[in-house]
């Protein structure tokens, strides 16, 4: 297993462990979210090294990570967005929202659906996805960049610039 | 204590009736547990465990607090199925998954004010008797989960958790977990296999009752956010006090979430029943917008039955029943559970008459597709095709036969899964075709019948043709 996980971030890891006194297996989601903050994505390496982690078999660890739209098995840009498609937003402009952030990141969703595959601009810096209902739907179009969230959302390029 | 004043713009409306967002959009208001703590916070837990486990349950029970997730379900009653003589442990959860579209009111709680949801928690396991407690929070809040865990930090080390709380010899641990983007994990039993480590594989009941075979199948509670708020709130006023609150057997403020085509969308804490339609769109939310008049209203977060701008609703029980209008609806469980809809989660999505029927239903029909977890065949199949239907729809592209396709494959999910999602999908679908099929056919194309769908571009594509 080649996979480096620095010192810091497995005892972080060991430290989320304990919260689940009664079954490691439960800490399966915190330990994917602490490795995919670090590494980006998911991949078989990282999905072993969770499972030698926590005993179990790796596909145990595998059929959750397949399953939560919130793990990516795939790379995504340095920034990666996520556009609320559901109904308060799409009718505050959601599907706009996310063409012209396509447009203006340089990224061509042709062909994918949902996030299936993650579409990433052309030079890496930006990756989108739709994302179901964020609980805001009061303040639509809503999204986020990476963890943060932003609300009625309408200058694109203002919300890019900050991630340049 | 001076008065209470809001941040400009974020006044609370003169009808609601603020306790559980009264520190939402305050001024001077922040996280910190000394600021909690300056207005009596943490007091009701002081209470709490100097007394009897069961009399916090009564007073629960009294109170005649019902979930605020989406059931409505009675929280005392709730407890109350725990088993008796129980020698497993008990678990407390909290579902903050709030994933229901359309609603929007425990995300603030949670960054606002999360002392009040940690007092309640505690409170809450002090009366079921767990000592380990989890808040299942969804992946899309961030910073909730960080500022939940500094708040639960902070309460460690008032000793209002941990061991030996306040004294006595009650012990209570709260840890924050967090979800992966899967609405199926706001249902119970799917949240406690995720909790488990695995798949969101929501759980057959019979007999898996979270209260008596819940988290590694001992019995546990699941309540939202909000109704765990409230249980802090009846402490403080005593049940029978609290009851007052609202209308008989709605009682209580409730926070509602409106979102849509309203001038002003927003959430109102009222009291349950004391406000209507009428009164929450045109009064609160300042009306629809200039030139536009109501088509429909799902009352409930999208899962509820959708409700025509121009019926006539027969409410009230046995002697005393009424005709209604939809502007004289008011907001309380059992009305829009007799409207044929349900409260649901208070997400209430007001839809105007520039809308297409068939695109919202479309949309809606993507959420339910997207979000099933593929369990049961009736569910995973029937929310694909009343999906890939209605993209024919909006695509110009369906027969009018296809309304009664989809009705059917709707009606074919209901009533035939393992958990509620079969009913919250095919939901829409049953009830938008109901109320609006002329609409639905109206987007038909009669040419289109006994047209196999794309069937030569399919073919084709495949290299049969
Ligand atoms: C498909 C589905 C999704 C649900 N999503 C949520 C949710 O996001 N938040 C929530 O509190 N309850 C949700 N529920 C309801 C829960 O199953 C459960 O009834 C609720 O958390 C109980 O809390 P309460 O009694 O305090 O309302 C959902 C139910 C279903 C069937
Ligand atoms: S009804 Fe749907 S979401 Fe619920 S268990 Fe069955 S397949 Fe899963
Ligand atoms: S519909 Fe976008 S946040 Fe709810």
């Amino acid at each position: 297993m080649s996979l480096e996980v620095p010192a810091d971030l497995e005892k972080e890891i060991d430290e989320r462990i304990t919260h689940y006194p009664v079954s490691k297996r439960s800490a399966v989601l915190p330990v994917l979210h602490l490795l995919q903050h670090h590494f980006r994505y998911v991949n078989e390496e990282v999905i072993e090294w969770a499972a030698a982690k926590l005993e179990l078999e790796p596909i145990k660890v595998l059929e959750v990570v397949s399953f939560y739209p919130g793990f990516r098995q795939e790379a995504p840009g340095k920034y990666h967005i996520r556009v609320c498609r559901t109904l308060s937003c799409a009718m505050a402009g959601s599907y706009e929202l996310m063409e012209s952030l396509c447009e203006k990141a340089g990224i061509d969703r042709s062909g994918v659906d949902h996030h299936n595959p993650i579409a990433v601009s052309a030079d890496g810096t930006y990756s989108i996805e739709f994302a179901e209902c964020l609980a805001s739907c009061g303040t639509g179009p809503v999204c986020m960049v990476e963890d943060d969230f932003y609300e009625s959302v309408d200058d694109v390029d203002a919300l890019l610039a900050k991630y340049a | 204590m001076s008065a209470i004043t809001y941040k400009a713009g974020k006044e609370p409306h003169p009808n609601e009736r603020r306790i559980i967002f009264k520190n939402v959009d305050r001024e001077g208001w922040d996280q910190s547990i000394e600021t909690y703590e300056g207005e009596g916070g943490y007091d009701q837990l002081k209470r709490a465990v100097k007394m009897e486990q069961g009399d916090i349950t009564n007073e629960v029970k009294s109170a005649g607090l019902r979930g605020r997730g989406g059931a409505g379900f009675p929280a005392g009653l709730k407890w109350s199925f725990l088993p008796p003589n129980n020698t497993k442990p008990v678990y407390l959860i909290c579902n903050a998954d709030e994933s229901e579209p359309g609603t929007f009111k425990d995300r603030y709680i949670i960054h606002q004010d999360p002392h009040q949801l940690i007092e309640g928690m505690a409170i809450a396991a002090f009366a079921v008797g767990a000592k380990l407690a989890y808040i299942y929070i969804r992946e899309e809040f961030p910073q909730g989960a960080e500022i939940l865990e500094k708040a639960i930090a902070e309460a460690h080390d008032k000793g209002y958790l941990g061991k030996n709380i306040l004294g006595t010899d009650f012990e209570l641990e709260i840890y924050v977990h967090r979800g992966a983007g899967a609405y199926i994990c706001g249902e119970e039993t799917g949240l406690i296999e995720s909790l488990e480590g695995k798949r969101p594989y929501p759980r057959i009941k019979p007999p898996y009752f979270p209260a008596a075979m819940g988290l590694y199948l001992c019995p546990t509670i699941v309540n939202n956010v909000e109704t765990l708020c409230h249980v802090r709130h009846i402490m403080e006023m005593g049940g029978e006090e609290w009851s007052k609150i609202g209308t008989p057997n709605n009682t209580g403020t409730r926070i509602l979430c409106v979102s849509g085509d309203v001038k002003k969308p927003g959430y109102f804490e009222v009291e349950v029943g004391k406000v209507t339609m009428g009164e929450l769109i045109n009064d609160m939310c300042g009306g629809l917008k200039d030139g536009r008049s109501l088509k429909a209203v799902i009352p409930g977060g999208s899962s509820a039955k959708v409700l025509r701008a121009d019926e006539i609703f027969t409410v009230g029980k046995g002697d005393d029943t009424k005709e209604i209008n939809i502007w004289d609806i008011p907001m309380d469980f059992d009305t829009l559970a007799a409207c044929g809809s349900m409260a649901g989660s208070g997400g209430v999505i007001v839809i105007d008459d520039s809308r297409s029927i068939s695109w919202v239903l479309n949309n809606i029909n993507n959420f339910y597709a997207h979000e099933s977890c593929g369990q049961c065949t009736p569910c995973r199949e029937g929310s694909l095709w009343m999906k890939k239907i209605t993209d024919r729809l909006v695509a110009d592209k369906a027969a009018p036969s296809d309304i009664e396709t989809l009705d059917a494959v709707a009606r074919n999910i209901d009533g035939q899964t393992i958990c509620a999602f079969g009913e919250a999908s095919s939901w829409p679908t049953e009830s938008f075709v109901e109320k609006f099929k002329d609409e639905l056919i109206a987007d038909t194309n009669p040419e289109l019948e006994n047209t196999p769908v794309n069937a030569e571009k399919e073919l084709a594509a495949a290299g049969l043709l």
